[in-house]
C-alpha cells in the first residue's frame, strides 16, 4: 500500500458517561469508513491500562501514523495517550483528542448526540492527518542569574539563589546595598528595628561565596533571550579602594563639599566623599564625584592627603562587566511621588509639610534628630502632627489612581511612634478609609486608635498652607460632616508609592513592559505574577507594584524560585507546538512582530520566530498578510479541513440520526 | 411529510484557556443545550483566522461562535483584544457582502462560566433559526468579489 495516512480511531464509552447518550458502535463504524482511517476501535474505558494497550497495541500492528482519541476533555487525558503513544514507537504530537464527553454526550440527547460525536472526531482525524511528528525544543543555558536592585527583595532573592548553589551577579545602583528598608525606623505590625532586621541579610549577601555584589553599577543592555542572556553592566568609579577603607570618616571631615544626603532624605548634609550609612555594605566610602570640586583636573585632594590607608585612587575608572546569565530577577523597588506635585498641600516649599520617608528619618536613631522628632524648620518638637493619608493616591483626576497599599499601616505606625516620643503631643490622621488587610495589621490600626488616643477623622483634607510658625490644615470630617481646621506644627503626608526612578527606561533594555502607572508588568495578573511577559525575567518587590515587607521578601524568594528552575534544569525545553515563518512566502513586512506579546518574533529580511519564546498562542498567524507565519500542527490547511468535515461536507456525507 | 425544521449548522472557535474550559464545565455540570455547534479549539481566540469564519459559511454553516477568555483575561494577555478589534472588521465585511453580522458571534467564556456558555448557545441557535439558513451562492455569484479579510495588523 502507499504512503497515504493510516489513523488509528479509539472511541471510548467513559463507562456509561459517553455510551448512554453516544452510539458508540456506530461512531466507530461511520470513522473506520472516513477516508484514511486504518483502524478504528472502542472500549469501555480507553485510559484504563487495557484500553492503552488497544491503542498501543494498534499503533504496532497497522503501523498507524496518527491516532485520535475520542473520550473527555483533552485536558484530562491528552498526556496519558500521548505517553503511550510514545511508548508505542509513535511521536506524542501525532495523537489527538477529540472530546465527546464535556462538548457532546454530557449535554446533548438524542441521535443528534451520536451525529456530533461523528463530527467532532472526523474534524479531529483531517487534524491529525495533516499533524507532523515533533520534538520539543531543547537549548542549553547558563547557570548564572542576574539580579537587578539590592533593596530587601533583591537580596532575599539573591541570597535564595546563591543557596541553591547557583551564581548571583547582585546590581545596585547606589553606594549600598538595603533599599529603602534601610531607611526606615521600625517597621509595622511588630515595631522591630529595621535596620537591625536588615543588616544581617546585607551582610549574609556580601559574604555570601556566589554571590558577587556590583554596588555602584547599572545595567546597560541586555541582549539573548530566555536562558542565554548577556548582559553588560556599568560599575562607577568610587575612588576608593573598599578593601584599605577603614571608614575611619577622616575624609569627610576635611571635604569642603556639602550637598543634601539622599538617605536622610534631605534632611542632613553630607560632604562629596561619604559612605550613605554607619551599617552600608560593602562598607566604604564612595567619592561622588558630580559634586567633588574636581577630579580632572584635580582641584582639592583634601582626602587623599589625610587617608592613613592611602585607600583613595583618583585613578580608579569605570568597569564594563560582561556575564552570561540564564535569568533575571528585576526588585528595583520605588520611590515616593514628589511632595511638588501636590498643589494642594503647599507644592512642597512649607519645610514643615514632609513626606512618609523624610518622617522615617527623623523618627531614625541614626536619624538627622538622632530619633527625636524635631521638625525640620526649626528644630521644635511639634505638638500637633497631621498625618494625611492617600496623598496623590486613589485620586485619578489629579494624581494616581491605585491604592499605594502601605500608607495605611505606616501612618498608624508613625502616629504611634510619635506618640511614644511626644507624651504630650497630639496626633490627627485624615484618611478615606482604613486598608489593614494583612496578619496582625488591623489589630495594629485598632491599637494605634485606641491605645494611644490618636485622632482618627475620616475625611480629605483641602488646604494646608503656612501661616507663622504653623501649618494650617483645613479638611472636612465626611462622619459628621463638620468642617476641621488644625492648626499644626508639622504636616506628614503619605505619598503615594511610584516606580523608581529609570523602570521604564530598564523596561525597553530588557523589552518588557510597565503597566499604564509604570510599575513592571506581570506575564498575567492572576496566574504569572512573578514572571515578565519575557521568558527568564521575573519580577520582585515594589517595583512591580505598592508593597510591604513581608510581600517584597515573599515575591523575592518566589521569584528565586522561579529563576532556580530554569538554572537547575540540565536543558531548557518547550512545547515545539509553536509558530514557524515559511522564509518563501514572508515578505519581511513584519506585520507580526508586534502581535506577540512575548517578543518572540525577530524582524528582518524574513521574520524569525524565537521558538523558546514562542507560546503557540497564535496570534501572529492570523496577522500575517502574506500567510507566512504558520502555527506547527494548526496549520490554517488543517483547519479548513476540520471546518469542511465538522460541517458534513465531503470527503463522506453525514447521516442524520 | 412536513418537511424537518430548520436546524442552523454553527462551527464554534473555542480558546483553550477560557471559552474551550468553559464548555467543559458546561459538560461537567451537566447543563444541556443545543447541539448544532460543532467546536474547534485553539489556543486562542486570536488565531481564529477571518478566512476560517469565511471557509465555514462556505461549507456550509449558518453561523460562526468565536469564543474567547474576557477582556483582561487571554492566557496570552491581548490576543482577545485582537480578535475583538478583527471580529469587528470582519463584520463590516460581511455586511458589504451581503451577509448578515450576527451570524459572527463572538463571546468572552471564562472557565467558571459553563452556564454562560450553554446560554449563549441556545440564544444563538435561537438567532440563526430567526435569519433562516445562510445562501451563500446567492452572494457569491460573482468569482473576482473575493472579499478582502481584515487581518489584525491592519
Ligand atoms: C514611609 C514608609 C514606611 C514604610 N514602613 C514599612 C513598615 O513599617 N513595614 C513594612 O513592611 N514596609 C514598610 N514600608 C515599605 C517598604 O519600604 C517596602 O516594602 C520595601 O522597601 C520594598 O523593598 P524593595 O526591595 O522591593 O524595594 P526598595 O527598598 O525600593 O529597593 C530597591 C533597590 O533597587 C535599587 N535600584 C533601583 N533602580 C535600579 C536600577 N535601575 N539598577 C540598579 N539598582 C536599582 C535601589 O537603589 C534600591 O536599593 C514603608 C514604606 C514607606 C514609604
Ligand atoms: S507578517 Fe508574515 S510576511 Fe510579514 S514579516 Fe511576519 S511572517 Fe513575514
Ligand atoms: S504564536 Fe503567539 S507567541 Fe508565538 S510568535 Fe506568534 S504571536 Fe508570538
Ligand atoms: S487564551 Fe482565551 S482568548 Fe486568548
Amino acid at each position: 500500500m502507499g504512503r497515504g495516512p493510516r489513523i488509528g480511531v479509539f472511541v471510548c464509552h467513559c463507562g456509561k458517561n459517553i455510551a448512554t447518550t453516544v452510539d458508540v458502535p456506530r461512531v466507530v463504524e461511520a470513522l473506520a469508513r472516513h477516508p484514511g482511517v486504518a483502524y478504528a476501535a472502542r472500549h469501555e474505558y480507553m485510559c484504563s491500562d487495557p484500553g492503552q494497550d488497544v491503542v498501543k497495541k494498534a499503533i504496532k500492528d497497522h503501523r498507524l501514523t496518527g491516532v485520535v482519541v475520542a473520550a473527555c476533555s483533552p485536558s484530562m487525558h491528552e498526556t496519558t495517550f500521548r505517553n503511550a503513544a510514545e511508548e508505542a514507537g509513535l511521536n506524542p504530537y501525532l495523537v489527538e483528542i477529540a472530546n465527546i464527553r464535556e462538548w457532546c454526550s454530557w449535554v446533548h440527547d438524542g441521535p443528534v448526540t451520536t451525529d456530533k460525536a461523528i463530527r467532532i472526531t472526523r474534524a479531529m482525524v483531517e487534524k491529525v492527518k495533516g499533524n507532523h511528528p515533533l520534538e520539543p525544543v531543547e537549548v542549553g543555558h547558563a547557570v548564572k542569574c542576574l539580579v537587578v536592585g539590592g533593596g530587601i527583595s533583591g537580596i532575599q532573592a539573591a541570597l535564595d539563589i546563591a543557596d541553591a548553589g547557583y551564581e548571583v551577579l547582585l546590581v545596585e545602583r547606589s553606594p549600598s546595598i538595603g533599599g529603602r528598608m534601610a531607611q526606615l525606623s521600625e517597621t509595622f505590625p511588630t515595631l522591630d528595628c529595621s535596620q537591625c532586621i536588615l543588616t544581617p541579610k546585607m551582610v549574609e549577601a556580601s559574604r555570601h561565596p556566589r554571590i558577587r555584589l556590583l554596588t555602584y553599577s547599572e545595567v546597560e543592555s541586555v541582549t539573548g533571550y530566555l536562558g542565554n542572556y548577556h548582559v553588560t553592566i556599568r560599575k562607577k568609579p568610587t575612588y576608593v579602594d573598599p578593601d584599605k577603607c577603614n571608614l575611619c570618616g577622616d575624609c569627610a571631615r576635611v571635604c569642603p563639599v556639602r550637598v543634601p544626603s539622599e538617605f536622610d532624605q534631605g534632611l542632613s548634609e553630607r560632604a562629596a566623599i561619604y559612605v550613605p550609612f554607619p551599617q552600608a555594605v560593602p562598607s566604604s566610602y564612595t567619592l561622588d564625584e558630580v559634586n567633588c570640586l574636581g577630579l580632572n583636573p584635580l582641584r582639592c585632594s583634601e582626602c587623599s592627603k589625610v587617608c592613613t590607608v592611602g585607600a583613595i585612587n583618583y585613578d580608579m575608572r569605570e568597569e564594563r562587566i560582561e556575564e552570561d546569565v540564564g535569568a533575571i530577577v528585576l526588585a528595583t523597588g520605588y520611590d515616593l511621588y514628589g511632595k511638588e506635585m501636590m498643589g494642594e498641600y503647599g507644592h512642597g516649599t512649607v519645610p514643615d509639610v514632609i513626606d512618609g520617608l523624610e518622617f522615617e528619618r527623623i523618627l531614625s536613631a541614626g536619624g538627622p534628630t538622632k530619633g527625636e522628632v524635631r521638625r525640620p524648620s526649626d528644630g521644635k518638637v511639634p505638638k500637633e502632627v497631621v498625618f494625611i493619608q492617600c496623598s496623590g493616591s486613589r485620586d485619578p483626576e489629579l494624581h494616581k489612581s491605585y491604592c499605594s497599599k502601605i500608607c495605611c499601616m505606616y501612618t498608624a505606625k508613625h502616629a504611634l511612634l510619635y506618640r511614644h516620643n511626644v507624651h504630650d503631643g497630639t496626633a490627627y490622621v485624615f484618611y478615606i478609609d482604613i486598608r489593614a488587610g494583612g496578619k496582625e495589621y488591623e489589630e495594629f490600626v485598632v491599637r494605634a486608635m485606641e491605645d494611644e488616643r490618636i485622632l482618627y477623622l475620616r475625611g480629605k483634607v483641602a488646604k494646608v498652607f503656612r501661616d507663622g510658625d504653623k501649618v494650617v490644615v483645613w479638611g472636612v470630617d465626611t462622619l459628621t460632616g463638620k468642617r476641621i481646621e488644625v492648626a499644626a506644627d508639622l504636616v506628614v503626608l503619605a505619598q503615594a508609592m511610584v516606580p523608581s526612578a529609570g523602570t521604564e527606561e530598564l523596561a525597553r533594555k530588557l523589552h518588557i513592559a510597565c503597566g499604564g502607572e509604570g510599575f513592571l508588568k506581570e506575564a498575567h495578573p492572576k496566574l504569572r505574577p512573578l514572571e515578565a511577559l519575557t521568558a527568564g525575567i521575573f519580577l520582585a518587590g515594589a517595583a512591580h507594584g505598592p508593597k510591604d515587607i513581608p510581600e517584597a521578601v515573599a515575591q523575592g524568594s518566589g521569584a528565586a524560585a522561579k529563576a532556580i528552575a530554569i538554572l537547575a534544569s540540565p536543558t531548557l525545553t518547550h512545547s515545539p507546538e509553536v509558530a514557524e515563518v515559511d522564509e518563501d512566502l514572508c515578505s519581511g513586512c513584519a506585520v507580526c512582530v508586534p502581535q506577540c506579546p512575548y517578543g518572540a518574533i525577530t524582524p528582518g529580511d524574513v521574520a524569525h520566530v524565537n521558538e523558546l519564546l514562542c507560546e503557540g498562542c497564535g496570534t501572529c498567524v492570523a496577522a500575517c498578510p502574506s500567510g507566512a507565519m504558520r502555527m506547527k500542527n494548526q496549520t490554517d490547511a488543517q483547519v479548513k479541513r476540520m471546518i469542511q468535515v465538522a460541517l458534513g461536507g465531503e470527503p463522506v456525507e453525514v447521516s442524520r440520526g | 411529510m412536513a418537511e424537518a425544521p430548520f436546524e442552523p449548522k454553527i462551527v464554534a472557535f473555542l480558546c483553550r484557556w477560557c471559552a474551550g474550559a468553559g464548555a467543559d464545565l458546561a459538560g461537567t455540570s451537566r447543563i444541556a443545550y443545543p447541539s448544532n455547534a460543532v467546536p474547534i479549539r485553539v489556543n486562542c481566540s486570536g488565531r481564529v483566522e477571518p478566512e476560517w469564519v469565511m471557509e465555514a459559511f462556505r461549507s456550509g454553516a449558518d453561523g460562526v461562535l468565536i469564543g474567547g477568555c474576557h477582556p483582561g483575561d487571554c492566557h496570552y494577555v491581548s490576543g482577545n483584544y485582537k480578535t475583538r478589534r478583527r471580529v469587528y472588521l470582519l463584520r463590516k465585511v460581511l455586511a458589504e457582502m451581503g451577509i448578515e453580522p450576527e451570524r459572527v458571534r463572538l463571546e468572552w467564556v471564562s472557565a467558571t462560566e459553563g452556564a454562560k456558555y450553554a446560554r449563549v448557545m441556545k440564544e444563538f441557535v435561537a438567532e440563526l433559526k430567526k435569519l433562516g439558513p445562510l445562501s451563500l451562492e446567492r452572494k457569491e455569484k460573482e468569482p473576482t468579489a473575493a472579499p478582502v479579510l481584515p487581518r489584525v495588523g491592519s
